[in-house]
């Protein structure tokens, strides 16, 4: 049996970091994801790493681009407009191919925003966020554990894929506590990175860049990262499926949602409900075939999230044609109770789409 | 038959993007040699700036590295951090680093980041076809300043080479030119200890070029040389600004 320790969801992060041989973090404070870079100063030393407290978010994600070229895991975490002044160097490093880990405890803007636990970045994140044509891998962990595991995963798949990777949480999940595991459920994967500038030392020189001027090499370049992205998609879906063999109605939720959906599903079904869950752990790539699988069979769906309706853009597309599909929302810090949400599920399996 | 002159193995003989006259050419030429010179050429990494730099790949064959407008010196940091035993670059126009990347260049030289940094600073815009550069020189012309830089309105030319100099963490910081023979050989001096201050562990180092934009400035070869002289050195004064000697500073 595994030791479980109680551990906040951004240390369980910062723990995982470590765990998957990340030795660089640069970062910038912001409000709700301290922890993160308070933990990585007081721990990276102790496993020989670098942590460099930046002079901005800016400054963070092209020193991680200057890490990550060198074929070193790195990261930086920071929150919404934080992670907005990273959105050109996150194209930068997808348009050049380089893994990085990019962590965003979401703060509920627009603007400066306050702190309550908030899903308000999902579009950001999961539809580009900085220009051009490229997709980020989202992991939205639901639980402390999935803090620790997801980080040690996003990792894996920046430098399977060599494309950055992006952890969203509400701050929900970042600032409470859980009994966790901190070591790694399977040894970490560390693929060879024969692309990594080291200086040519008697190879031939090598190159990491996004600037592509001759005719038809952009458009080539662009196919080329789309086909890698259609790979991913094809690959690497990950959800968390509950109660959906007799559920009349499927809610759809990540993040805290997810949990508080839980509860509410847990009480409709008491009083004789049948409602399951579909749970997007990677947000890109998206579960579109489970979603339209389901909602075709369940023909009822709810989406929960803590923002005007993001994420259920993307349910509607993926859900089948004759699917009701109807959202929860809660914008701004403001927090969908499992009350909330079960009033939600009998205006659902009563009334149909709203 | 005993070869006097060569060119540098650090430099590829691919044929030039620069405009004829530019002095990027001869700044490439000199950061070749001094690499051939100091046998760094296999662990060396360039960063270039966007703008005309930006394809200094073509003409060194080392590793590199894009880095988006104004944030070599940030991916110099991580990049330096994550590999200490190899030699890395940056390569700057004056868009790039005195005006969107003026946090990124103070930070790093702040730190004392063990990185080299070259600039050119010819007082335009230039990749882009000749707009006002913090650089411009009052009463300049250019597309975006067509009356002349004014001061009341867009404020002096920036001196980088005098204000990183203020910093505690920079070993070396000085500016050069790069319009006659006399000052080229000067260059190459200054470009050769910059490389052997980040070798010896000394810190950051800087080296700004006055160079030329003949193209932008609508003037000949020739003519944007004797503008150098002329008009640029009076305003941005050659000199070393800073040298560390020794390593008390540690």
């Amino acid at each position: 049996m595994t030791e479980k320790k109680l551990t906040k969801g951004n240390i369980a992060l910062a723990e995982g970091a470590i765990q998957a041989g990340c030795r660089f973090y640069f970062g910038y404070p912001i409000t709700p994801q301290n922890d993160i870079p308070e933990y990585l100063a007081r721990n990276l030393p102790k496993h020989g790493g670098t942590f460099i407290p930046a002079e901005s978010e800016i400054a963070s994600i092209n020193m991680v681009m200057g890490a990550a070229a060198s074929g070193k895991r790195a990261m930086t975490s920071s929150s919404g407009p934080g992670i907005s002044l990273m959105q050109e160097g996150i194209s930068y490093l997808a348009g050049s191919e380089m893994p990085a880990v990019i962590v965003n405890i979401m703060r509920c803007g627009p603007g400066l925003g306050g702190i309550a636990p908030t899903q308000g970045d999902y579009n950001q994140a999961v539809h580009g966020g900085g220009h051009g044509d490229y997709r980020n891998i989202v992991l939205a962990p639901g639980s402390v554990q999935e803090m620790f595991d997801l980080t040690i995963k996003a990792f894996e798949l920046a430098d399977r894929y060599r494309n950055p990777a992006m952890i969203i949480a509400d701050a929900m999940i970042g600032q409470f506590q859980e009994p966790c595991r901190l070591t790694p459920e399977k040894p970490v994967e560390f693929p060879e990175k024969p692309w990594a500038l080291t200086g040519r030392r008697g190879r031939e020189p090598r190159l990491l860049k996004s600037l592509y001027l001759g005719d038809y090499e952009q458009e080539e370049h662009n196919l080329f990262l789309k086909q890698k992205y259609d790979e991913i998609q094809e690959k690497e879906v990950m959800v968390e499926m509950q109660h959906l063999d007799d559920a009349d109605l499927v809610i759809i939720a990540f993040g805290t949602p997810a949990r508080v959906a839980k509860t509410a599903i847990a009480m409709a079904r008491e009083e004789g409900l049948k409602v399951g869950l579909i749970r997007p752990i990677t947000l890109f790539p998206f579960p579109s075939l489970q979603i339209l699988e389901h909602s075709r069979r369940i023909g009822k769906v709810l989406v929960v999230e803590m923002n005007t309706g993001q994420m259920v853009r993307d349910v509607r597309i993926a859900a089948h044609k004759d699917a009701e599909i109807s959202f929860y929302g809660r914008p701004g810090g403001g927090f969908p109770f499992p009350d909330d949400v079960l009033a939600e599920i009998k205006k659902a399996l009563g009334g149909g789409a709203r | 038959m005993n070869a006097i002159f060569k060119r540098p193995d650090s430099l590829t003989d691919a044929p030039t993007h620069f405009c004829p006259g530019c002095t990027h050419g001869i700044a490439h030429r000199l950061i070749a040699e001094a690499m051939d010179e100091l046998g760094i050429t296999d662990r060396a990494i360039g960063i270039p700036g966007v703008g005309c730099c930006v394809f200094l790949y073509r003409y060194f064959p080392i590793d590199a590295l894009e880095a988006p407008h104004g944030r070599a010196p940030a991916c110099a940091t991580g990049m330096k951090r994550a590999q200490p035993d190899s030699v890395i670059f940056a390569y700057q126009g004056d868009g790039d680093m005195a005006a969107i990347g003026t946090s990124e260049i103070i930070h790093a030289a702040n730190r004392g980041e063990n990185i080299t940094v070259f600039f050119i600073n010819n007082s335009v815009y230039g990749m882009t076809g000749g707009q006002m550069a913090p650089t411009t020189l009052l009463g300049q012309q250019t597309t975006t300043s067509p009356y002349g830089r004014d001061f009341k309105s867009e404020g002096y030319p920036i001196k980088m080479a005098e204000m990183l100099a203020t910093l505690e963490g920079v070993a070396y910081s000085t500016r050069v030119a790069l319009h006659s023979p006399k000052h080229v050989n000067q260059a190459k001096k200054a470009i050769r200890k910059a490389f052997e201050m980040q070798m010896n562990e000394m810190g950051f180092s800087m080296v700004e070029m006055l160079s030329t934009c003949n193209t932008n400035w609508r003037v000949s070869p020739l003519e944007a040389l004797k503008m150098i002289e002329r008009e640029m050195i009076p305003y941005f004064p050659l000199g070393v600004f800073k040298e560390r000697t020794g390593k008390d500073f540690l």
